[in-house]
């Protein structure tokens, strides 16, 4: 068999993506198996029928959500909020970064540059045990603004790429037709833009689910730290940890397949 | 394209050799448990004690509690356990090795052989019990609270702090975590990762109290006596401190019960205790 001849016919039940995915599967039995191994090879005493109760319960009474759920509630609340303030901060940031005022492109740099260049978790912890007791800021809001300030410096260098990406001709016309800048932006500019950024600002809202883990450390009752709670009182380590993953990739995942519907509304395909 | 499938496979081929690798010894411990009862009866199957003696070092997995086990100025370690597991080491006739883990993941990392025997000031509980094995106690160790004046001041009694509106911080995967929750369960409870992080928070004047096993908040009341104090006069729990081993291996569990019977016989275990919670002769050593 050559390599042409392989190559030839592209398509979900070629013979070249029936090998790789032969291939594929050999290579994740190989993975799956050593892990397997390696867990008998510590002795782990695996007692999975213990977790379900942590996930819900059901009595005389009813259907009752267990913690890690309710951790699940606080982090939605945590990252739905964060969602939309990123986006703003973004939004905001790119555009005094693009703006012709000296002042407003400082402030964007430095603030860009402050943010993206410290841990994360340095800033949670700055701003809950340094500026929240002066302010009197509760756990809750010291995380949103913690995690809303983050990933805000990162949208908003994903929003500038995708503006300046815009062609030249396009703002040519639009200043040619007369529109003032917030014209220009809301009618000619941004909504080609957004069709642009949003499967990197999909990753980076990913990001933000996925670092909202770390409000654990200040105390506040998130998926992870109802997770480190379970595991401390239980010490069922193992299987809390996969089941906590199991859920981040489960909503992560939901997230990508609705900003993939949202991708082909924006480019006139109907899903 | 030809390059990347002559990658993929050569990465599958070393993945299954390592995979063989591995799972030779695994193989070999299930054909001895396969084996006649007789290879099961002999007494040196495999105690971590003659794995230890052979060794000729002892791992202790603790994590930092003060007094329980600190940092000397020359970053060496000091403090009651500390000495417990030094001794311990010299009446077994090896090197003593410390590995320092966090409190939260201290039993799992024992599970998973990180070191041999947890000597860190380990209350016992039920709980805790369902996955080690425990020593005999050889102390016993209180829970206390600590307040914020401003926030708490005048209080007298654990009721006191049994409400909604009182909020408590405690070190997540503690009996003091778990003390808070059975004698406040109306409060509110704060979980940290680090001590230093519920002491924070308690200065900051953000908590009502902090809950910990003594002395720390006997040294925190007289530390800072201008904003924090101690609500009760005694220990509201008594707690017994034992050794944690793995589950299973009666050979080192019988050796540790008996070393603390002895080592409690001779007056040792009390004298040192004196030392580390009741002097302060030892303060100058860590600053």
């Amino acid at each position: 068999m050559s390599a042409e001849f392989l190559n030839k016919k592209i398509g979900p039940l070629s013979l070249a993506a029936l090998a790789d995915t032969a291939k594929t599967l050999l290579l994740m039995t190989g993975i799956v198996w050593l892990l397997v191994l390696g867990s008998q090879r510590l002795g782990y005493n695996w007692q999975w029928y213990r977790i379900p109760q942590y996930l819900w319960t059901v009595t005389d009474k009813g259907f009752t959500w267990g913690p890690l759920m309710e951790g699940l509630g606080v982090t939605f609340r945590i990252t739905g909020i964060s969602l939309v303030l990123m986006l703003v901060i973004g939004l905001t940031t790119a555009l005094m970064r693009m703006s012709n005022s000296w002042a407003a492109q400082g402030v964007a740099r430095g603030y860009m540059e402050l943010i993206r260049n410290t841990p994360l978790l340095i800033q949670i912890f700055f701003i809950y045990f340094v500026i929240a007791p002066i302010l009197d800021i509760s756990a809750f809001r010291s995380a949103v603004i913690a995690l809303s300030l983050f990933e805000g410096a990162y949208a908003s260098e994903i929003f500038r790429a995708g503006i300046t990406s815009i062609d030249k001709g396009q703002w040519e016309a639009a200043m040619s037709l007369g529109m003032g800048p917030y014209a220009m932006y809301r009618h000619i500019i941004l909504p080609q833009a957004v069709r642009r950024v949003l499967p990197p600002l999909t990753s980076q809202a990913v990001s933000l689910i996925k670092d909202s883990a770390l409000v654990s450390t200040i105390a506040i009752l998130d998926l992870t730290q109802r997770g480190r709670m379970i595991d401390a009182e239980t010490f069922l380590t193992f299987e809390i940890w996969f089941t906590v993953a199991a859920i981040y990739l489960v909503v992560t995942l939901a997230l990508s397949g609705v900003v993939w519907l949202l991708e082909r509304q924006f480019n006139g395909l109907k899903a | 394209m030809k390059r990347l499938r002559i990658l993929a496979i050569t990465t599958l081929f070393i993945l299954l050799a390592s995979a063989f690798g591995c799972s030779q010894e695994p193989i070999q411990q299930k054909t001895d448990k396969n084996a006649p009862a007789a290879t099961a009866a002999t007494p040196e199957s495999g105690s971590q004690l003659d794995v230890i003696l052979k060794r000729g070092t002892i791992r202790v997995g603790f994590d930092t509690f003060k007094p329980w086990a600190m940092k000397d100025k020359n970053g060496e370690y000091i403090g009651f356990e500390i000495e417990v597991a030094r001794q311990m080491a010299k009446d077994m006739g090896v090197k003593v090795e410390f590995v320092p883990t966090k409190w939260s993941g201290i039993i799992p990392a024992l599970l998973t052989g990180k070191f041999d025997i947890i000597i860190g000031g380990m209350s016992v509980t039920p709980q805790r019990n369902l996955k080690v094995n425990f020593s005999l106690p050889y102390e016993y160790s209180g829970m206390s609270i600590v307040a914020s004046k401003k926030l708490a001041g005048g209080r007298s009694s654990i009721d006191d702090f049994n409400n909604p509106a009182t909020t408590i911080a405690v070190r997540l995967g503690t009996t003091a975590a778990e003390a808070a929750k059975n004698f406040l369960p109306k409060a509110k409870i704060l979980f940290f990762d680090e001590e230093s992080q519920t002491i924070q928070e308690l200065l900051n004047a953000r908590v009502h109290a902090v809950v910990a096993s003594n002395p720390l908040p006997l040294n925190l009341s007289k530390e800072y006596a201008d904003q924090l104090y101690l609500p009760l006069k005694d220990d509201f729990t008594k707690e017994p401190i034992a050794f944690a081993v793995k589950k299973g291996d009666l050979d080192f569990l019988n050796w540790l019960n008996n070393w603390v019977r002895v080592t409690m016989s001779k007056g040792w275990l009390q004298n040192r205790y004196e030392y580390w919670f009741f002097t302060n002769d030892w303060e100058n050593q860590i600053q």
